[in-house]
Formats: C-alpha cells, structure tokens, sequence
C-alpha cells in the first residue's frame, strides 16, 4: 500500500519535470487517445504490471486503462474481433508462440524496434538490448519466464533425499509420490526424451519421427499411474500446498510464491527448465489515436527502468539486458529477487528454449497422439 | 388461406342454393363483403400477435441461431484454399492424385503467381495451417516458401526452384492433400471428428493410435446418462419429501434445494476438490475413523468417479424441481384409495403414484441429460484424464489449436446425437409425457 502511495509521489515530483524530461523519459502525445484497453493474464501478473507500467504511466498522462483479462484466448478472439470487423483491445499480452501466429495473419502490427522502442540506459540499440527475444517482428518481449519443477522438502518416504536432476521425476524408487504434469504434449515430451538419453541437440530430430513421439510417451508411461495432469498454472502450486503431489511443473513465478508468500515447504528444481518469452502486440489496423497512445505507451512501458521494475512484484526475469543489473528486491517481501529469475546463471546451466517452430507444424498431430495416450 | 377461401366459396354456394335471392356476397354491416372484413379483422389480429413475439423473434435470431448457423458451417467450409491457391487450384484440375508423378510446371507456375499475392496479403501461413491438419508439415512449408519466395527468379522454370527452397515439393503427399482439399466444402473436419481421414483411395479409418473422438462421444454420453441416473435416484426421494412435508419444513428444504444455483459453478466445484482429493476432507475421515489406512487412500478426484459426483451435485436442482411440480399435483387421496383397496405401500406407490409421477421424471431426465453432454468447466477441473467430455476438446480447438472447423464438426456432431437421442426418446417415451409443472 504504502509503495502505490510512493509510486505516486514519484510521478508527482517527477511532474515539474515534466517538460525537460520529455525528450528521454515520456514523448508528448498530440491526438493520442484519452484511454486504452489492455489484455493480460490477470492475478499477480497483471497486478505486476499494473504496478510497473500503467500507473505510472496513468499518473504523468492522465491516460484511463481498461483491463480485460483474456489473453488465454487472445489469437481465438483477436481473429474474431478481425472478422466482424470491430478491434476492441489496444494492446494484448502473448507468449511467444500465440505473438507468432497472429504476426503471421497479420492480426498484429510489425514494430520498427530500433524507432518505436525506446534505447537501454547503457545506450544500446533496442535491436542489440532485447537481443534473442525479439523472436519476430510483431512481437514486444517484456519477460522471460521458464517452466520447472517445485518439489515438497518434507516427503518422509525420501528418507532425506532432494531431487537434483529433471531425471529425478521418472525414479519412482528414490522419489515415489505423486508428481503433477501439464495435460499437454509440449514440454513433457521434450523432458521424457532428455531423460531417455536424447541429447538437446537430437531432440527435435527425434521427436520429428513416430518413433521418436511413441518413445517419449512410453517414457511418460513408467510414471503415467503417479500423474496427476493439469491445465492451469495455478494447480500445481495448489497440488503441492495440498500434499496432493510431491512434485510437478509448473511456471517459476508460481513457484516462487508458493515458496517466499506462502512460506510453504516447498523448493525450486532449476535443471532443464524451458523458457519462453511473454511479451506485448499491437493488433494491426488500429485508428490512428489509438495507435498513437499505445505506441507513446509502448516506448515508456518497455524502456530498461520499467522492465526492471516489474520484477519488483514478479519473479520474471526483464527481456531487455540492460534491465538485468537493475533488478532489485521484491517490493513487498525485501528480498533480492536476481537469484530467483530464471535468467540468472546460477538458474540456466541446462536449459531448453520453446521450439516454437517446431511444434507450430507438429502441435496437431502430437496433440491427438498424446490426448489418445491418455484416454488409454 | 387457400383454403380458408375455398371453404368460403362453398358455404356461399350452399347459401345461395338454400336462400332465394342470389344477390352476390354476403355483406357486412358496413356494406363490405364479410369474408373481406372478417379477413382483414383476422390480419390485424396476426400482425399485432406477430408485432409481439417479434422482439423475441429477432433477438433469438441474431443471438442464437445466426452465430450458431455459423459456426456449423464452418464444419465444411474450406473456402481458404481455393480462394488462396485460385489458379493452382484451376491448374490442378487436370493432375491425377493417383499417379506417384508430381504436376507440371503450369502448377508450379500458377502456385508462384498465388503465393506471391498470398504472401503479400498475409494469407499464406493461414492456408498451411489449415493444410497442416490433413498432412503434417504444410505449416513449415508455407511458412519456408514466404521466405524463399522473393529469391525465386520470376522468369521461371519453378518446379526446380520450388523444389530447391524445400524438398518437401517433391513429395507426391503434398500435392495429394492440396488436390484432395481444393474445394470450396470439404468433408475433411467431419471425418476428422469421427476418426477417420480422407486419403487418395478413399476414406480410412485413423490408425488406433491417433483415434480419440469416437471413443470420446461415447464416453460423454455414458457418463451423462449415468449423472442423469444418479440424479434422479437422489433427487425422486427429496422432490417426494418435499410434497409430503408440512409447507414450512418443504420450503426450507426447497431453499436447500435452490441454494446451490446461487452460488457460483466454480466454487461449488473447488469445493468438490477440497472434499474429494486424496488429502482431503472424506479421505481424512475415513482414514480417522478408520475404514481405510493411510497408504491406501481413495482416488475419487481427477477420473470419472470426480466428474460424476461433482455433475451430479451441480445439477441435481433441475432434476427435483420438475419432479417435486409434477408430484404436487398428484392427489395423495390416489394412495389411499389403494391402500383402503387392499394394497401394499410398495404396490400403492409403485402401480399408482409412481406413474403419475413419470411426466416429471422424464422432463428432469431430459434436462439433466442435456445439460450434463455439454458440460465442459467442471469435467475440466475435476476431470483428470478419464474423466473429460468432448465439450473439453470443443474448447480446446476453439481456443488453443484454433482448429475452428474441427471443434464446429465436433460441436454438429454432438448436437445431431442429441437431436437423435431425443427423437429416440420422443418414439419410446413420447415428448407430450414431459410436464415441468
């Protein structure tokens, strides 16, 4: 409460400035639009960003943000809102690989990064600070996030043993329990494969063959009885909480708050995590003052302070370099929050990417192999 | 009208037969031929009536039957690919799929000329998702061929350089599915749902390990049916109860009974997770008391035993209200009039009060049915694995796959098994047995 309080008393004294700053820290908007419908993911996310980007962006211009909630099924509803012609949102937050598919339909507008965005405080170019997040040119990366295992640290049946390796999942006999997956083929498979002795540079290789799929669901098999499968991020935190599993994947910003909110007796299996990239669209065709709005927005909300800033309430890791060094401590807790972002070294000695190539050609055929494998 | 006319002209004849002077129609008091008068009082009449229902007639028609008129179309649709590929599509005519030999160099020609508009419009990648759904792939292909296609000399020849830019050219499976799926309608989504694909020598049957839809239609009716039957063992005794009570008991008894619609679908559905789960409330008990030991706790979440119970709670409501109105008004002087006759409780109850009672019965049963095959949140969340219904893939393609003509195929289908099952029921039972009250 008290931080909305100085967030607030920041904006206020940075007001003054308001004209001199102009140039680097907020561009004068001439017939922008007065407000803004944003799309995002809602709970502590969207409350992340909230806090980082749109209040103060509210407080210096006065702009009025609407919330909706829908990136769940952002690609779904933007191409509806396409075809009956009426495009309600001004910016919608993706991952990677929905950004992908609606900068391939040209629902969402290509960005001239190195003109749009604004350059990292050390001076690089947008282009050279996002570096391999920029993963096409629609899409805006705000964070990096991964998906990896919690595990409960009090399961007596362990007789003291900790999970170390991804590998650990499938050894029921060192580590019986139940274990939480997500209900989709995606990441599982890729895990089975690493712990079926495929290297990370054979593993889409593998994976492109029947074999190679069938191989991973029957390494999926050895553990299928202890599975309890999930659809949304939030069960494997409950599941773990509930003593319902003793480990599962989930998203690391999950796990985080199970571990350092809820102070539950849980830990953090950083091996073979998959990263992926959460970032902003724009959806193509805008009116030209709510174009204008969202990109005088777009350059605020995105520059090195602000991205590191929303670390600050979530445990992603900021898409730009230049906001790395200025991550500092969660605004509520006091702790640094650098150890935990899945950028940091410590956390990414082995590491997978989300092949979104990959499974864009795949995702049909893999999806019913693996939804008939688990009717079975 | 015709007939009403008709019927007209014959009353006027038998009354000119039967009065003597045939001075034309009949008039009315205003000097008007009664037929036209009673004619345009009738009108007015059916305009006000319609003028009436209109607003529902139109809301219900822009909300409810164009969207979903809509969507079923979707299911054949497959306007992108001729309207993408239209010369390639023209150029293919005259290919046959059978031979292993790939097309000319006109198809190549015309699909340089298409793709060069497509890419430009950004429909291409569109077009190889859709293709993706019948051969693996496609989506690469076209994503590669946007790539490589500004490289291409314009002069031609294609075919080489189509087949440089990416091998998967040369492969007579590609142009099969494009020949195959040219068309403006395709059956290719209504296949698909059914397990089955279209290839060049007919239609097959999936190979077992990609076949899900069927046997999941099958478990969505079954475990309708069985919520439906749970509900109805559950709900008979209480909507009886309630007929039997004082009205002061029954009414809170009823607000029990509604008590549940007002609170929320997802809460009462969390709250069958804290009950059901291995480490949760009945298990706990039951490990306390004693009946089971604590390495053997019962699974009753996240299979179909959670989905049943949880659906059964949820929609118990709308098997004991029409049950507890129809009951109301059975006269309890029935059962003692077959008692005072000689007859045991069981034989009163079962050949006089439960017949009277059927009416009810089938229309809990019928909205319970109905209710329970679309269901889709709560399979979802204490469904597992064994326990999802096909509205969960319906969703799934709606808004994950985006494979809309897939969930539209899926969707025509489930509402044809449920047209059929109540046609079905309609002939066994007979829908004019159904009362809500």
């Amino acid at each position: 409460m008290s931080l909305r309080y100085l967030v607030g008393a920041v904006a206020l004294a940075a007001l003054p400035f308001g004209a001199a700053m102009a140039d680097d820290d907020i561009a004068p908007c001439d017939g922008c639009a007065k407000a803004m419908t944003v799309v995002s993911w809602g709970g502590a996310y969207q409350k992340s960003q909230q806090k980082a980007y749109s209040e103060p962006y509210a407080a210096l211009t006065g702009t009025t943000f609407t919330w909706d909630e829908s990136s769940n099924e952002a690609v779904a509803k933007l191409r509806a809102q396409n075809e009956a012609g009426n495009v309600t949102w001004d910016l919608v937050d993706v991952e990677g690989p929905d950004s992908q598919r609606l900068c391939d339909e040209g629902l969402a507008m290509p960005i001239d990064f190195d003109k749009d965005l604004a350059p990292g405080n050390d001076g690089s170019t947008p282009t050279a600070d996002f570096g391999d997040s920029l993963i096409n040119e629609c899409f805006i990366p705000q964070i990096v996030f991964s998906t990896t295992f919690g595990y409960r640290t009090d399961v007596a049946e362990w007789n003291g043993a900790v999970p170390t390796s991804l590998c650990d999942i499938f050894d029921l006999e060192t580590f019986p329990g139940k274990r939480s997956l997500e209900k989709r083929p995606k990441k599982n498979l890729e895990w089975a494969l690493l712990c079926d002795g495929v290297s990370k540079d054979d593993l889409y290789d593998v994976l492109s063959t029947p074999e190679g799929v069938e191989r991973a669901l029957n390494k999926l098999g050895t553990i299928r009885d202890q599975v309890v499968w999930w659809s949304a991020g939030a069960e494997t935190p409950q599941l773990l909480a509930d003593k319902e599993v003793v480990m599962g994947s989930t998203y690391n910003g999950r796990l985080f708050s199970v571990i350092e909110e809820q102070h539950q007796p849980v830990a953090m299996l950083w091996d073979w995590e998959i990263f992926d990239f959460d970032g902003w669209i724009v959806p193509n065709n805008l009116p030209d003052d709510r174009k204008a709005r969202v990109m005088n927005f777009l350059r605020f909300a995105t520059d090195t302070q602000r991205l590191a800033d929303q670390a600050k309430w979530i445990a992603y890791g900021p898409a730009r370099n230049s906001s790395q060094p200025l991550v500092g401590k969660h605004a509520d807790l006091g702790i640094e929050m650098a150890p935990h972002m899945p950028t940091n070294p410590e956390n990414r000695k082995n590491y997978l990417v989300n092949n979104i190539e990959w499974w864009a050609d795949n995702q049909d055929e893999v999806e019913a192999k693996f939804q008939a494998w688990l009717a079975k | 009208m015709g007939r009403a006319s008709r019927k007209g002209t014959s009353l006027m004849t038998d009354t000119t037969a039967g009065r003597v002077p045939p001075s034309g129609p009949m008039l009315a008091a205003d000097g008007r031929p009664l037929k036209a008068s009673l004619n345009r009082a009738m009108r007015a009449q059916k305009i006000r009536a319609f003028l009436l229902v209109a607003p529902l007639l139109v809301f219900v028609l822009v909300t409810f039957i164009l969207p979903i008129g809509d969507m079923l179309f979707r299911s054949v649709e497959n306007e992108i690919v001729p309207q993408t590929l239209p010369t390639t599509v023209e150029a293919l005519q005259d290919w046959d799929p059978q031979t292993d030999a790939l097309p000319g160099e006109p198809v190549f020609a015309a699909l340089h000329d298409d793709l060069t508009v497509a890419v430009e419009a950004k429909t291409s990648t569109r077009l190889g998702q859709r293709l993706n759904y019948e051969y693996s792939g496609f989506s690469s292909l076209m994503r590669g061929v946007a790539r490589e296609l500004k490289k291409m000399d314009p002069a031609g020849p294609f075919k080489e350089q189509f087949i440089a830019a990416d091998k998967k050219w040369s492969e007579p499976a590609v142009w099969q599915t494009l020949k195959l799926f040219s068309g403006s309608y395709t059956s290719g989504y209504l296949l698909n749902a059914l397990d089955m694909q279209l290839t060049v020598d007919g239609i097959k049957v999936k190979p077992a390990q990609d076949r899900i839809y069927v046997s999941l239609f099958l478990r969505t009716m079954v475990m309708s049916l069985g919520v439906t039957f749970f509900c109805l063992l559950l709900g008979y005794p209480i909507a009886y109860l309630l007929t039997s009570l004082p009205l002061r008991t029954s009414n809170l008894i009823l607000i029990l009974v509604l008590l549940p619609f007002w609170t929320s679908l997802l809460v009462r559905t969390a709250a069958w997770k804290v009950l059901l789960q291995q480490q949760g409330v009945i298990n706990d008990l039951l490990v306390w008391i004693g009946i089971i030991d604590d390495a053997n706790r019962l699974v009753m979440i996240n299979n179909a035993t959670g989905t049943t119970i949880a659906m059964t709670h949820i929609l118990l409501p709308f098997m004991i209200l029409p049950l507890f109105s129809v009951m109301k008004g059975i006269p309890p002087s029935y059962m003692r009039a077959a008692k005072s006759l000689g007859a045991s409780d069981w034989t009163a109850f079962w050949r006089v009060y439960f017949p009277q009672s059927i009416p009810g019965v089938g229309a809990g049963a019928i909205l319970c049915f109905i209710l329970a095959v679309g269901y889709y949140i709560t399979p979802e969340l204490v469904g597992g694995t064994s326990g999802v219904f096909i509205s969960n893939r319906i969703a799934y393609h709606i808004s994950t796959s985006l494979n809309w003509g897939l969930a539209a195929a899926l969707a025509t289908l489930l509402l044809i098994v449920v047209l059929a099952l109540y046609w079905t029921y309609d002939r066994i039972v007979g829908i004019d047995n159904v009362k809500l009250g």
